[in-house]
């Protein structure tokens, strides 16, 4: 039976990685992610887990000591943010095209500089294109969720991809909230012990991460992006199967208040929470206002967002990272893009909020939203507005 | 017949006769990190997993679809061989643990150039040796980054003309000596250390046997001559090597548990080092103030070492 747990989600995270029983972890220490592998090996300490823990010597070493490990079959893990995922960066995009199911945490944060240690998106959106799964947590229960989620997904024969679960750093990484807390038995049941398809051993003598010639290389590059894309069919029934065995819902884009919506905001990890008292509250004022949480990043989920926009007049697409000198944030590049071919479509306005940590409050929300209703009369001059920028 | 008159003869019976690294690979000829290669894995046997950095043996070896390792081989980029290497270790030895794979030691050889050993491999081959991973590392020197075209290492030596600091009316080459990497890995408290060269195949696979039975971290330098780098006759690869050690600029040594022990095979009287230096091109345009200047360095550096090997005691005899 699942436990109820106040925790810091940090914490529960790392309990929910041990409960998926890795061979291997390896990590370096970067705020705000470290105290989930600073659990997790106090974890391996108390005896609790039989894994190796490897305090490798950087990001980028913790990274390809996962790689070794999982190339030789073990079930590796490891978790970063900010810098941390950008001295990875070299080793990111090849641990998909190796096939490698490796699970990673992100404690989202700001890259520098200037340097700073606090929560936006800018971290993985950097590694956007790089071929990993990756999802958002909205809470801590979504948390506890996606990490022994991703194990399942990554690990499937149909997938062989890493997969990162991206949390917000201190908005989730730092707080305690009420979580269920799946038993051993329950996560057991869930996820099947890790079976390699191909190992470095010399009893099954390979070669893993050959060389590739311009003969190639296309084919390579399209079979990554294909298996990328199907894996949404296995994510989602993957998803099905934890909503029967533990009665939480997971989609790619999480509807909030959305019946008979006209304007929608369409938010990534924590900031979702906060946005749902938005809608409450321009819902009380007769607004017709709902919330598109994303939860699915990659593969993008196309299909879904059509499915979710259908009918709306208006759609705010919220950013936690600037795309600089770009037409606008991240994520409204992405939702514009798919949704460009569409004879209907609402109007869309983008909005970068709370970058490097800058507190965003239902009130803000609630001002975008109104912001927003208010640019259908009148089209706003510029595609985005970097919000509550101080003299502006 | 008497195997010590006729141990030329004889040894070569001693090689294990399967080829681990096989023909058919795509390295120019007389490269001489290749033959090392070959016969490090003869030397390692099939209970071993390769990790090799990016670089000349992982350009040449792996042309998908096809390998040329009948070894259990994986590379994933250029400056991690040895923390892949880690992982790969802590994977073999937590999987033995857990009885997911069969109850015997495989070890796990890491390979790379001096460029992802001395250069942007150095952290995490640092990393590797002081968490004392049970892992051979070998480092193939062939003295300058040959794949991407024969560029300036820490590796290549005082007075060589290199793609990016080439000998002209305002230079010499390089101006810097090279780094002593086998000291430095020796300074992690490694057990096992030692320098090796391809010209003398038996000496460099009995010191990588010897590794392979070091249960913790082990370090070989392999000098690795590359004829096209070096702009030597690929005739003259042996040859060069075998120059190397005669003349003292690669003297060849173990660091066992702190004591060192110099070769056998090490002159009693060194050559003088233009013997070495005439035969390649990249030292072509050396002033005889500049050999001068390399002569004495080598007599320093095989004095230090003497004086080391002299001197320095085993871990076990400074044993209070």
């Amino acid at each position: 039976m699942s436990e109820r747990i106040g925790m810091e989600i940090a914490l529960a995270a790392a309990e929910a990685v041990a409960l998926c029983k890795p061979d291997v972890v390896a990590a370096y220490p970067i705020t705000p992610n470290t105290h989930i592998p600073e659990h997790l090996s106090d974890i391996v300490a108390e005896g609790r887990l039989d894994a190796d823990f490897i305090c490798v010597e950087s990001e980028h070493s913790a990274l390809s000591a996962c790689c070794g490990a999982s190339g030789a079959g073990a079930r590796a893990f490891t978790a970063t943010s900010s810098q941390g995922l950008l001295y990875m960066a070299e080793v990111v995009p090849i641990v998909p095209s190796m096939r490698l199911p490796i699970v990673m945490a992100i404690g989202n944060r700001a890259l520098s500089g200037p340097i700073n240690i606090w929560n936006d998106h800018s971290d993985i959106m950097s590694q956007r294109d790089s071929g990993w799964i990756s999802m958002f947590a909205a809470d801590g229960q979504e948390t506890i969720d996606m990490m022994i989620q991703a194990f399942k997904i990554a690990e499937h024969r149909d997938v062989m991809l890493p997969v990162n679960v991206n949390l917000d750093g201190f908005q989730l990484t730092h707080v305690v909230e009420p979580m269920m807390m799946p038993s051993q038995k329950e996560v057991d049941k869930f996820l099947p012990a890790y079976k390699p398809y191909a190992a470095v051993h010399p009893d099954n003598i390979v070669s893993m991460g050959s060389l590739a010639m311009p003969e190639i290389f296309n084919e390579a590059m399209m079979a990554k992006d294909q298996v990328l894309i199907n894996s949404k069919k296995i994510i989602l029934e993957i998803w099905k199967e934890w909503e029967e065995q533990f009665g939480r819902k997971y989609e790619p884009i999480g509807e909030y208040r959305m019946e008979g919506a006209e304007v929608a905001m369409l938010t990534l990890g924590s900031m979702g929470d906060t946005a749902e008292v938005a809608i409450d509250a321009l819902r009380e004022k007769g607004v017709k206002a709902g919330l598109l949480k994303m939860k699915l990043w990659r593969p993008f989920p196309v299909e879904e967002l059509l499915k979710a926009v259908s009918g709306l007049k208006s759609l705010v697409v919220i950013d936690r990272a600037v795309s600089f000198g770009g037409p606008c944030g991240p994520v409204c590049l992405e939702v514009k893009s798919a949704l460009y071919d569409q004879k209907e479509r609402p109007l869309i306005t983008n909005y970068i909020i709370g970058l490097g940590g800058r507190d965003v409050v239902v009130a803000d929300f609630v001002k975008i939203a109104e912001q927003a209703i208010g640019a259908q009369k009148k089209k706003p001059a510029k595609a985005y507005e970097i919000y509550g920028v101080r003299g502006s | 017949m008497n195997i010590v008159e006729n141990f030329d003869l004889y040894a070569p019976r001693l090689v294990d006769k399967e080829e681990y690294f096989n023909a058919g690979h795509r390295a120019c000829s007389g490269c001489g990190e290749a033959l090392a290669i070959r016969l490090m894995c003869k030397a390692l046997g099939e209970d071993t997993v390769i990790v090799n950095a990016t670089g000349c043996m992982e350009v040449i070896s792996v042309m998908y679809p096809t390998t040329a390792w009948s070894l259990p081989w994986i590379h994933v980029a250029f400056p991690n061989a040895a923390s892949v290497g880690a992982g790969v270790e802590a994977a073999l030895k937590v999987l033995r643990r857990k009885g997911k794979i069969a109850d015997r030691r495989i070890k796990t050889v890491c390979i790379g150039g001096d460029g992802g050993t001395f250069d942007i491999g150095f952290q995490a081959l640092s990393g590797t040796m002081e968490r004392g991973h049970d892992v051979l590392y070998v480092c193939f020197d062939n003295e300058a980054y040959m794949n991407t075209g024969i560029q300036r290492s820490g590796a290549t030596p005082f007075g060589a003309s290199t793609t990016t600091n080439p000998a002209g009316a305002a230079s010499q080459g390089k101006d810097e000596w090279k780094k002593n990497i086998a000291e430095i890995i020796a300074s992690h408290n490694v057990p096992y250390v030692a320098t090796a060269c391809h010209s003398y195949p038996l000496d460099f696979m009995n010191k990588v046997k010897k590794a392979r039975e070091v249960e913790g971290p082990s370090y070989i330098h392999c000098l690795s001559v590359c004829p096209t780098g070096w702009r030597v006759q690929t005739e003259d690869c042996i040859k060069a090597g075998r120059l190397a050690v005669e003349t003292g600029v690669f003297p060849l040594y173990e660091i066992e548990n702190g004591k060192y022990t110099m070769s056998s095979l090490n002159p009693e009287e060194l050559r003088p080092v233009e013997d070495y230096l005439k035969l390649q091109g990249r030292f072509r345009h050396l002033t005889t103030d500049s050999i001068e200047k390399i002569q004495d360095r080598i007599i320093l550096e095989n004095n230090k070492l003497l004086d080391k090997a002299e001197n320095l005691h085993s871990w076990a005899e400074l044993e209070g």
